[in-house]
C-alpha cells in the first residue's frame, strides 16, 4: 500500500481534502463501528484545534461507553465517577478560570445518576461546556433502560418495552436545564449525516467561544445512535433514530444567548 | 492556678457569650483557656451551658464532672450542677426563678440578683455581665484591662460601642453579691 | 510568636487552611461542622488569597469537586460530619486510586444513621480501614485540641502532596464546637499556576505541545495493569507506615497501667490520669496522633512494660482492635467506651480502670 501511494505520489499538500485532526490520538477507537461517539470526538477535537486551545483545555470524561474518551483525545483529562463530571468541571473551571473546560457524558451519566450535579452546575451558571450524548440506552453495560429510553422502547431491563406507567417517563433533560437562568446556550444536534455533523461542529464552536465571555453553561446535546444496544445495523439505527428519537427529542437550538428560542422554531426543522 | 467553671442557664441569657468573654480575657492575660458549650437543638430556647477552664498550665480535659465554680441561672441547672461543685468550691446563682435554693454546706454559696438589677436599670442586654462581675469579684482571674481586650475581641465591631455598658455592668455586679454560705 | 486567638475547632481548621495556601474549599452544611464553611464565607478568602469557597449541592458533589480540583494539582479541602462522610466514600476511593492529594475534615457525630449531632469517635474504622471500596488507605490525623485542628490543616496538606493521597482529619463534634487559645502560623502565599505546574507534573493543567497528555483516572481495565496500580499504592502505604507515625506519650515513665486514647478521649484521659495519680494509681497515656499509620511498634513496646491497658474511645470498641493486633496477648487490654454522643467523664474513666484493669 505504502509503496503504491508513494508511486502515485498524490500526497501533496494541494491534494489534501481531509485530514485527521492532530488532537485525536492515533489509535483505534473503542466504539462499535457505526456509533456516533467517534464523530462527536472528531468534531470536538477539530473545534479545539481550530481555536488553538489544546494547551489550555481540560476535559472530563464520564462512566459509560465514552469512559475511555481520555485515551483518544490528546488533551489533559480527568475521568469522573459515574454522573459526577459537572462537579469536577465546576472545581476545575473555578480554579483555572482562564482555561477551557468541558464535560462529555452519556444519558445515564448525565440524566440519571448525575441529575443533581447536572442541574446544579447549570443552575449556578458555571462557565464550561457540557456535551451530552443521548442514545436512549445504557450502551456499555449492555443495553439497559436509560432515563431517555422512549415509551415502549425495548431494552434489556424493559424487555417488553418501556411501560411508562410502571417505569416512568423519558426525561427531557435538555429542555429542563434550558429553563435555568445559569444556562446560556442550549442546543440539540445529531451527527448521522454530513449536514448534521456540520451543524454540530458549529454548535460546539459556539459553546467553546462562549467560555471566553463567562456567559454560563453552554450545553450541546447530540442525539445519537447505539446500533449495538438497539440491536440494529448502523444504517437501520440511523433511520430508527430519525423516525423515533427526533420526534421526541426535536433537533435545533433551545436557548441562544441566554434566551429561549420560540417553540415553533425549535420544532421546525430538520 | 486552674479554675474550672460551669455556667448554666436558659438559651438567650447570654450564658455562652459570658463564657466566651471570660475565656477571651484569659487569652489576653496569656492563660490557657477552653470553652466547651452544649450545642444543638437543646440550645434553641432550652437550657444552655458552657464549661470554661482558665489555667496557667496546659488544659487536660475540656469536659469535666466536677467544677471549682458553678454559675447557675435557672432551676434546671441548679438541679443538675449544684452537686457537681467540688467540696470547698463556689456556687453563684441568680435567685430569680429559683424555687429550690442550694443547700450544700461544704461549698461557698452567693446569690446575685442580676436579673432584677438589670431590669431596674434597663440593662437587660448586659445581664450576663452583671453576673460575670459578681464572679470576678470573688475570683479575680483576669485584670480589668484584659477584660476590656476580651470584650473587644469577642464582640463584633458593630457592638463595640456597647463595651462601656458591659464594663459598667461588671462593676455593678461586683457590688450585688449576697453571701449565703461562706466557709472559713 | 504567631497571632493568638480564641477560636472554635471548626473555625481554626478553616483559618489554618486559608493560611496554608489552600486553593479551594467545597462543602455542604451538616451539624456539627457548618462553622467551617460559615467562617470561610465570612472571611472571604476569594478577595484576599484568591481561594475559592463553594457551597455544593451535596456531599457527593463536594467530594467530586475535590477530585476535580485535586486532579489539576490544586490544594483543595472539604469538610463534613459522619453521614456526609459516608456519602463521600465513593469519591475518596476514586481519589486514592487516582493518587490525588486532598484534605478531608470529618467532625464526627454519633451514629449509625442520622444518629445524633453530639460528638463521637465511631467513624474510626471507616477512616483508617478505607471506608470506600478497594484496597486503599488514607492518612488519618486525630487532633486533640483546637490548636491541633489548625496545625493539622497545614500538616494534612503537606502529607497529602508528599504522598499524593487523600488525608483525613478525624475530629469530633466537641473539638469542632469548643473554643481554645490558638497560635496561628503566618500565612503562606498560594502557589502560582507556574509553581504548581512545576511541582505537580502529574496534574492535568492543560497540555503543552512538548509533553504527553495527562490522564487522571483510577481505571485500568487490564487486570495486570490494575494489579500494578495496587502494588504501587501498597508500596506507598508501607513508606507512610515507616515514616509518618505520630504519637504522644504522657506520664509513661513510671506507669504501671496505661490509657490508650485518641482525640477528645485522650484529653479526658489526661484528667483521669491526674485523678488516678491522686489515688496513687500510676497510669500513663499513649495518644496516637496518626490513626493510620497506627503507632504499632510503640504500642507493642509499651505493652511489655505495663500491667494492663485501658483503651478509651467514644465508640463501641474500634481502635482497640489495632491495639490488640499491635500488642499481642502479653498484657490485659480492655475497652471502655460511651457512644451515641455521650462523652465519658474523667472520673468514670478512672472507675473503669479500677474495675476492668486493676481489680479485674
Ligand atoms: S454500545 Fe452503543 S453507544 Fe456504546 S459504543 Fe457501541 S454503539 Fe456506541
Amino acid at each position: 500500500m505504502e509503496e503504491q501511494f508513494a508511486k502515485l505520489d498524490i500526497r501533496k499538500d494541494e491534494n489534501i481534502v481531509y485530514k485527521r485532526t492532530n488532537l485525536l490520538v492515533d489509535r483505534p477507537l473503542s466504539y462499535c463501528p457505526g456509533c456516533g461517539h467517534g464523530t462527536v470526538h472528531r468534531m470536538l477535537m477539530e473545534t479545539l484545534e481550530e481555536m488553538g486551545i489544546q494547551g489550555n483545555t481540560i476535559g472530563v470524561s464520564p462512566v459509560g461507553c465514552s469512559v475511555l474518551a481520555y485515551d483518544f483525545l490528546d488533551i489533559d483529562m480527568l475521568g469522573a465517577a459515574h454522573g459526577r463530571a459537572p462537579a469536577l468541571a465546576t472545581a476545575i473551571k473555578r480554579m483555572w478560570p482562564d482555561h477551557f473546560v468541558f464535560t462529555y457524558q452519556g444519558d445515564g451519566d448525565l440524566a440519571a445518576i448525575g441529575t443533581a450535579e447536572t442541574i446544579h452546575a447549570c443552575n449556578r451558571g458555571e462557565n464550561f461546556t457540557m456535551i451530552f450524548i443521548n442514545n436512549g440506552i445504557y450502551g456499555m453495560t449492555g443495553g439497559q433502560m436509560a432515563p431517555t429510553t422512549l415509551p415502549n422502547m425495548r431494552s434489556s431491563t424493559s424487555p417488553y418495552g418501556r411501560d411508562v406507567a410502571i417505569m416512568g417517563h423519558p426525561l427531557k433533560m435538555t429542555e429542563l436545564i434550558a429553563q435555568l437562568p445559569g444556562t446560556y446556550y442550549v442546543t440539540r444536534q445529531a451527527v448521522h449525516t454530513p449536514s448534521h455533523v456540520r451543524k454540530t461542529k458549529k454548535a460546539l464552536r459556539k459553546a467553546f467561544e462562549n467560555q471566553k465571555n463567562n456567559t454560563g453553561i453552554s450545553f450541546v446535546e447530540v442525539v445519537s445512535n447505539c446500533n449495538s444496544g438497539w440491536k440494529m445495523t448502523p444504517v437501520q439505527s440511523n433511520k430508527w433514530m430519525e423516525e423515533n428519537m427526533f420526534p421526541f427529542f426535536p433537533l435545533g437550538d433551545i436557548k441562544v444567548d441566554g434566551k429561549l428560542v420560540e417553540k415553533k422554531e425549535a420544532v421546525a426543522k430538520e | 492556678m486552674t479554675e474550672e467553671i460551669i455556667i448554666a442557664g436558659f438559651g438567650g441569657q447570654g450564658v455562652l457569650s459570658m463564657g466566651k468573654i471570660l475565656a477571651y480575657s484569659g487569652v489576653m492575660q496569656n492563660k490557657e483557656v477552653s470553652w466547651m458549650p452544649s450545642y444543638g437543638p437543646e440550645m434553641r430556647g432550652g437550657t444552655a451551658n458552657v464549661t470554661v477552664i482558665v489555667s496557667d498550665e496546659r488544659i487536660s480535659s475540656p469536659i469535666l464532672n466536677a467544677f471549682d465554680t458553678a454559675i447557675i441561672l435557672n432551676q434546671q441547672s441548679m438541679d443538675k450542677f449544684e452537686k457537681s461543685v467540688k467540696p470547698g468550691g463556689l456556687l453563684i446563682y441568680d435567685p430569680n426563678g429559683i424555687t429550690t435554693h442550694p443547700s450544700r454546706k461544704d461549698i461557698n454559696i452567693y446569690s446575685i440578683e442580676a436579673a432584677d438589677e438589670a431590669g431596674k436599670l434597663g440593662l437587660s442586654k448586659v445581664f450576663n455581665m452583671i453576673v460575670l462581675g459578681g464572679f470576678l469579684k470573688l475570683k479575680p482571674l483576669v485584670a480589668p484591662e484584659n477584660i476590656h481586650k476580651g470584650l473587644e475581641k469577642s464582640l463584633p465591631a458593630r457592638h463595640h460601642k456597647m463595651i462601656p455598658d458591659n464594663e459598667n455592668a461588671i462593676e455593678i455586679g461586683k457590688g450585688l453579691l449576697k453571701p449565703l454560705n461562706v466557709l472559713n | 510568636m504567631g497571632e493568638l486567638r480564641l477560636m472554635k475547632g471548626n473555625e481554626a481548621v478553616a483559618e489554618a487552611a486559608v493560611r496554608a495556601g489552600c486553593d479551594g474549599y467545597f462543602g455542604y452544611p451538616i451539624t456539627p461542622q457548618s462553622e467551617i464553611m460559615e467562617y470561610l464565607m465570612a472571611v472571604k478568602p476569594y478577595e484576599t488569597t484568591g481561594m475559592v469557597v463553594l457551597q455544593a449541592e451535596s456531599e457527593t458533589a463536594s467530594i467530586n469537586m475535590l477530585y476535580g480540583g485535586a486532579g489539576t494539582g490544586k490544594m483543595v479541602m472539604t469538610s463534613s460530619s459522619s453521614p456526609g462522610i459516608s456519602l463521600m466514600q465513593e469519591g475518596i476511593s476514586y481519589m486514592a486510586g487516582a493518587e490525588l492529594p486532598a484534605l478531608i475534615v470529618n467532625v464526627v457525630r454519633g451514629g449509625p444513621g442520622l444518629g445524633t449531632i453530639q460528638p463521637s469517635q465511631a467513624d474510626y474504622f471507616q477512616a483508617v480501614k478505607g471506608g470506600g471500596h478497594g484496597d486503599y488507605k488514607m492518612i488519618v490525623l486525630a487532633p486533640a485540641s483546637v490548636q491541633e485542628m489548625a496545625d493539622f490543616a497545614k500538616l494534612g496538606f503537606d502529607l497529602a502532596f508528599k504522598y499524593r493521597t487523600p488525608v483525613m482529619i478525624l475530629s469530633d463534634g466537641a473539638i469542632g464546637q469548643m473554643m481554645e487559645k490558638v497560635e496561628l502560623f503566618d500565612p503562606i502565599p498560594r502557589r502560582t499556576d507556574a509553581e504548581l505546574i512545576a511541582q505537580c507534573p502529574w496534574a492535568a493543567t492543560g497540555k503543552p505541545k512538548e509533553r504527553e497528555h495527562v490522564i487522571i483516572t483510577s481505571l485500568d481495565l487490564d487486570p495486570a495493569g490494575q494489579e500494578r496500580v495496587n502494588l504501587k499504592l501498597q508500596a506507598k502505604y508501607r513508606q507512610i507506615e515507616k515514616d509518618e507515625v505520630r504519637y504522644e506519650l504522657i506520664g509513661c515513665d513510671d506507669a504501671e497501667y496505661l490509657f490508650i486514647a485518641f482525640g477528645l478521649s485522650a484529653r479526658i484521659c489526661q484528667k483521669s490520669m491526674d485523678l488516678a495519680r491522686a489515688k496513687s494509681i500510676k497510669v500513663g497515656l499513649l495518644r496516637p496522633i496518626t490513626l493510620y499509620p497506627f503507632p504499632e511498634k510503640q504500642v507493642a513496646e509499651i505493652a511489655k512494660k505495663v500491667k494492663g491497658i485501658l483503651v478509651v474511645e467514644m465508640n463501641a470498641g474500634q481502635m482497640i482492635e489495632d491495639v490488640r493486633l499491635s500488642a499481642g496477648c502479653s498484657v490485659k487490654i480492655e475497652h471502655y467506651g460511651r457512644f451515641g454522643g455521650i462523652i465519658p467523664a474523667p472520673d468514670e474513666v478512672v472507675r473503669a480502670l479500677e474495675k476492668q484493669i486493676i481489680g479485674g
